[in-house]
């Protein structure tokens, strides 16, 4: 049986964003891309399940980077059994969460997986979260930001974080869409030396997909918010300065 | 794993022995009387020492010479004999933590009669460990995966390795904006390029580098980190992938020297590239400033009224051979007066830094009394030296943590060699100061 | 009426979370603008009592069992039907654990469009625009809306929560819930509560972090008193871990934990990189600091350059007293 994960390269935060002169998009060319962290959590809950059922784990991914193979070479390092890549000419397009939710699908139905891990949310889907929104175009069960789970005759089992430590514990029918906050474990390292011989040995099948109609929003302009680089420094008597800070706790809610 | 006894011979007495026909039976001597051997079964030796590079693990024969030099028995329970020893009772150095606490630092090979040679057997085992998807400690997994990510352990973005150089207060140019050839690349490195203390030495050498009129330059965005120490963590094909990518890159640039801030990117590019086909005269900065005395003496005016000591970095000095570069810099400084540590030159102790320890320091702290970086602090103290000299970019962030954690830091200050050179020059590298 | 906006109604355990405050507050803008109804959509099972506290023009109450925890199926379920019946213009939803699971299925069900991470939403040219946080909140995005129906999620927290009261609603409404909730695939619901002893700093709202400068273990007393009153959580930097002033799991920064509070004050901690790695990304970041140069202060939203134990003192003063 089969667990499909999906795998979504984003824009590294890390880096300086800067926009592209149209500004409704990022200068993409001065981008570097990574995994989705949240992605990477999905792989590894993805991968500890297969680990004890025995399920194949399938990577899938939409190539809107032209990098996407560095991606499915490591995914298949750490354990996955397949990796299929979605290819189009995506070149210079923003791909939004339905969009790519549309392209994913007929993929999915392909492989009829039991299970299907993403990441809980990703810093470009400005169309939402791809788990809920795969779930209702397949109109399988779901969960997000899950914390754990657990398959268990024909269902599996969930840990959906709620907030001040309250957890949501769901029991799903297979298939289910989970959209993973975190592993239960930290995501394993590969030694770059088993991705390169993967890179040698294993392939990544490729299929062909045309870019889908989507709905998303229109952005109108992106823009970047002001700098708050530095403290804005307070001061007076400790007294005058615990009543400022008590009073930006309260204008925040903190208090 | 049980470790288990099992038979290896049975040794019987003969009633009568012609040896080369002399008639020697009788009554023999106790060595030779009637008896059965036992040893502990060899698995979990055989299963390091049939790693390429782990050969030498079984080659021990237990004298323990190893032990009372090995930095870490100092400050906890290690060295090559137990690690046998440990191997011998059921103890697979592969799930052990003290698979990572060996900092490479070559001491014990120094002394062992059998060249049981653990900068070769860690990196094999560490390898074997990651490669048979064992997890690894979290702080090591997040340098490794930075470096890949980022072409460094600080996580830091490629673009920001140059920032540094706007405020060195004097040129230092960069090869990919000038576009000419160069007598000395400089081999900056990771800490020299992002750590604020690593910074601050960077720019006391380029001051120096400056007032000398050598023709130098830098690779910046460029460089990637030259690898040395994610390879003796056991990172093999990362450090192959980033040697063969800072290859490339040099190869785009003429120059006849590399002058590297980092012992541990000298023993890189002597030892370990040339294998990847990248061939370089390389010097450490310590070495060629030694060499340039001559002129460098006469810049240095100031007068400074430190007394100092030396930490020998285990990658220029046991590794490299380099001990008298470093000190003759020192001395050459006026007013300094030079103590040496009880532990120095081929004896020095170390940082902790090496062999990835640069990224296990909560994981070693939590397997040992203090940390090495600690231990080595109060040894300077010990002399009475106001100042601890360094040269290796790992160490000044090392041991000013160290004489915080010990409550030294008040009387102890830790400066690089270029450092204190740029203060004697009248170019004082510490900008922030 | 064509023109509604619908709000999803976050409770739990019989509480409006705060959100939902915020979000018929944002309707209740864009209602009297526009001269639109403000419909607040409570889903739920033995939440009857609750509507009496919603703010809006009217309140559309639907139960069932199986709505109880506002578990995401039938939760998303059951607001799409709804929002097929009512047909508002938009639909409010906080994008929260809770929420999360709701906007996205029901703008692809309903094959709406949807602006998630919603942090403002303004009148501009006789149009109105969503802005939208990206990437961390390095980018904003602005949206103009058309027409169309939308689903909006917003982020908890941007918007005012005192711009409505609560208080009890026009009308109440109750409708029965669709059928597909006898067709679940989501077999069961539970809620665990959290273990009293177990303290997990990367999930804390609130941190109060010490450093060095807190100089002796005597004077965690301090902080640990400054941190209850605040609701907070104690956490230290790498010296005093290592020092055994407190466990481990206390400790932030690169060879800690990483957290990201919507409070993280900072009592004599200079901000080694390493630390600051782990506790950058916190929402509010005030500092406490004797040295001005201190590089915490890089990274602080607020500085104050003082002896952390007046501060502590006098903060702890307002706060107990």
């Amino acid at each position: 049986m089969t667990i499909v994960v999906v795998l979504e390269q984003v824009p590294d935060v890390v880096e300086e964003l800067s926009l592209a002169p149209l500004g409704t998009d990022l200068a993409r060319d001065a981008v570097s891309y990574v995994l989705n962290e949240y992605d990477d959590h999905a792989l590894e809950e993805a991968l500890l399940l297969a680990e004890g059922s025995g399920d194949d784990v399938v990577a899938v991914g939409i190539d809107t980077t032209g990098e996407l193979d560095q991606v499915l070479y490591t995914a298949l390092a750490k354990g996955a059994k397949r990796a299929i890549k979605l290819a189009g000419d995506f070149e210079g397009t923003w791909v939004g969460t339905r969009a790519a939710a549309r392209l994913l699908v007929p993929i999915i139905r392909e492989l009829s997986p039991r299970l299907v891990l993403t990441g809980v949310q990703a810093p470009d889907d400005l169309d939402g979260q791809l788990a809920p929104t795969l779930a209702a175009l397949l109109d399988w069960p779901h969960a997000s930001v899950v914390i754990g789970t657990e398959l268990a005759d024909g269902a599996v089992r969930a840990r959906k974080e709620l907030w001040g430590g309250l957890t949501m514990h769901l029991e799903l029918a297979l298939p289910a869409v989970l959209g993973i906050q975190a592993a239960r474990q930290t995501p394993r390292y590969v030694p770059v030396g088993r991705v390169r011989q993967v890179m040698r040995e294993a392939t990544i099948e490729t299929r062909e997909v045309e870019m889908v109609a989507d709905g998303s929003p229109r952005v109108e302009r992106l823009r970047l918010p002001e700098e708050t680089a530095q403290a804005e420094f307070l001061s007076g008597s400790p007294a005058d300065i615990a009543d400022r800070l008590i009073e930006l706790l309260r204008a925040r809610g903190l208090l | 794993m049980e470790p288990k006894l099992e038979k290896v011979a049975e040794v019987w007495e003969k009633e009568t022995a012609v040896v080369e026909g002399v008639d020697i039976s009788g009554p023999w001597n106790r060595m030779f009387g009637q008896r059965v051997i036992w040893d502990y079964t060899p698995e979990l030796i055989e299963k390091i020492a049939q790693l390429p590079g782990g050969e030498s693990f079984a080659w021990c024969y237990q004298c323990g010479k190893c032990v009372p030099v090995c930095p870490v028995d100092v400050v906890g329970d290690y060295g090559p004999r137990k690690l046998y020893r440990r191997a011998q009772s059921g103890i697979d150095l592969l799930d052990s933590p003290d698979l990572w606490l060996c900092t490479t630092c070559a001491n014990c090979l120094r002394v062992c009669p059998k060249q049981v040679d653990m900068v070769q057997i860690m990196p094999a085992a560490r390898e074997h460990a990651m490669l048979s998807g064992r997890t690894i400690p979290a702080e090591l997994q997040q340098a490794l995966e930075y470096t890949a990510k980022y072409g460094n352990p600080l996580g830091q973005p490629a673009r920001k390795r140059e920032a540094w150089v706007k405020d060195a207060g004097v040129p230092v140019p960069i090869l990919h904006q000038i576009q000419r050839p160069v007598e000395w690349l400089w081999w900056v490195e990771c800490y020299p390029s992002y750590h604020p203390r690593g910074i601050d030495a960077s720019i006391a050498l380029a001051r120096i580098f400056h007032a000398l009129g050598l023709d130098f330059a830098i690779l910046g965005r460029e460089e990637k980190c030259a690898g040395d120490s994610q390879r003796l963590a056991g990172e093999r094909g990362l450090f192959e992938m980033l040697a063969e990518e800072n290859i490339r890159t040099l190869s785009k640039y003429e120059f006849a020297h590399i002058v590297v801030t980092d012992p541990h990117a000298l023993n890189a590019f002597r030892k370990h590239y040339p294998k990847l086909g990248g061939h370089y005269d390389v010097w450490h900065y310590t070495t060629l400033l030694a060499r340039e005395l001559p002129r460098l003496q006469p810049l240095l005016t100031r007068s400074l009224p430190y007394r100092v000591t030396f930490h020998d970095p285990c990658y220029l000095g046991r590794h490299n051979g380099e001990y008298d570069a470093p000190r003759r810099l020192i001395q050459a400084i006026p007013g300094i007066e030079f103590v040496e540590m009880l532990r120095c030159r081929e004896n020095s102790y170390c940082c902790g830094g090496g062999g990835g320890g640069m990224w296990l320091d909560s994981f070693a702290a939590g397997h040992q009394r203090r940390r090495l970086s600690e231990e080595r602090v109060l040894e300077a103290v010990a002399t009475g030296a106001d100042t601890l000299v360094v040269c290796c970019p790992y160490e000044v962030s090392r041991f000013e943590d160290a004489a915080k954690s010990t409550g030294v830091d008040d009387r102890l200050r830790v400066r690089d060699i270029a450092e204190l050179l740029a203060e004697a020059m009248g170019s004082s590298g510490e900008a922030a100061a | 009426m064509a023109h509604g906006i619908a709000v999803l109604v976050e409770h739990l355990e019989g509480q409006v979370t705060d959100v939902t405050y915020e979000l018929l507050g944002l309707a209740r803008r864009i209602a009297d603008t526009d001269g639109a109804e403000v419909v607040a959509c409570l889903l739920g099972h033995g939440v009857r009592h609750v509507a009496e506290r919603l703010p809006a023009d009217r309140v559309v109450l639907v139960e069932d069992h199986a709505l109880h925890y506002l578990a995401p199926e039938a939760t998303a379920r059951t607001f799409a039907a709804l929002l097929r019946g009512e047909r508002p213009w938009l639909a409010l939803v906080p994008n929260t654990a809770i929420g999360m699971d709701v906007a996205a299925w029901v703008a692809a069900a309903l094959d709406w469009s949807l602006v998630a991470y919603c942090q403002a939403f303004d009148r501009r040219d006789g149009r109105w625009v969503a802005t939208a946080q990206l990437f961390g909140g390095k980018v904003l995005a602005d949206v103009p809306l058309g027409s169309d129906p939308v689903v909006v999620s917003a982020l908890a927290g941007a918007f005012a929560a005192d711009a409505v009261e609560p208080g009890p609603p026009g009308t109440i409404e109750t409708q029965e819930p669709p059928a597909e909730l006898a067709t679940l695939r989501t077999c069961s619901v539970r809620l665990e509560r959290p273990e009293v002893a177990d303290i997990d700093i990367t999930r804390a709202e609130k941190i109060v972090a010490v450093g060095r400068g807190i100089e002796s273990k005597d004077n965690l007393e301090l902080a640990e008193q400054l941190a209850e009153a605040l609701g907070a959580v104690l956490a230290a930097s790498r010296p005093l871990v290592d020092a055994g002033w407190l466990p481990r799991s206390r400790q932030v920064g690169k060879s800690g934990l990483k957290v990201k509070p919507k409070l993280y004050l900072a009592l004599g901690i200079s901000g080694a990189p390493e630390h600051l790695e782990g506790m950058k990304d916190a929402e509010l970041i005030v500092a406490v600091n004797k040295d001005p140069k201190a590089p915490i202060f890089t990274v602080a939203d607020y500085g104050v350059v003082a002896d952390l134990f007046d501060v502590a003192e006098a903060l702890l003063e307002r706060l107990e007293g």
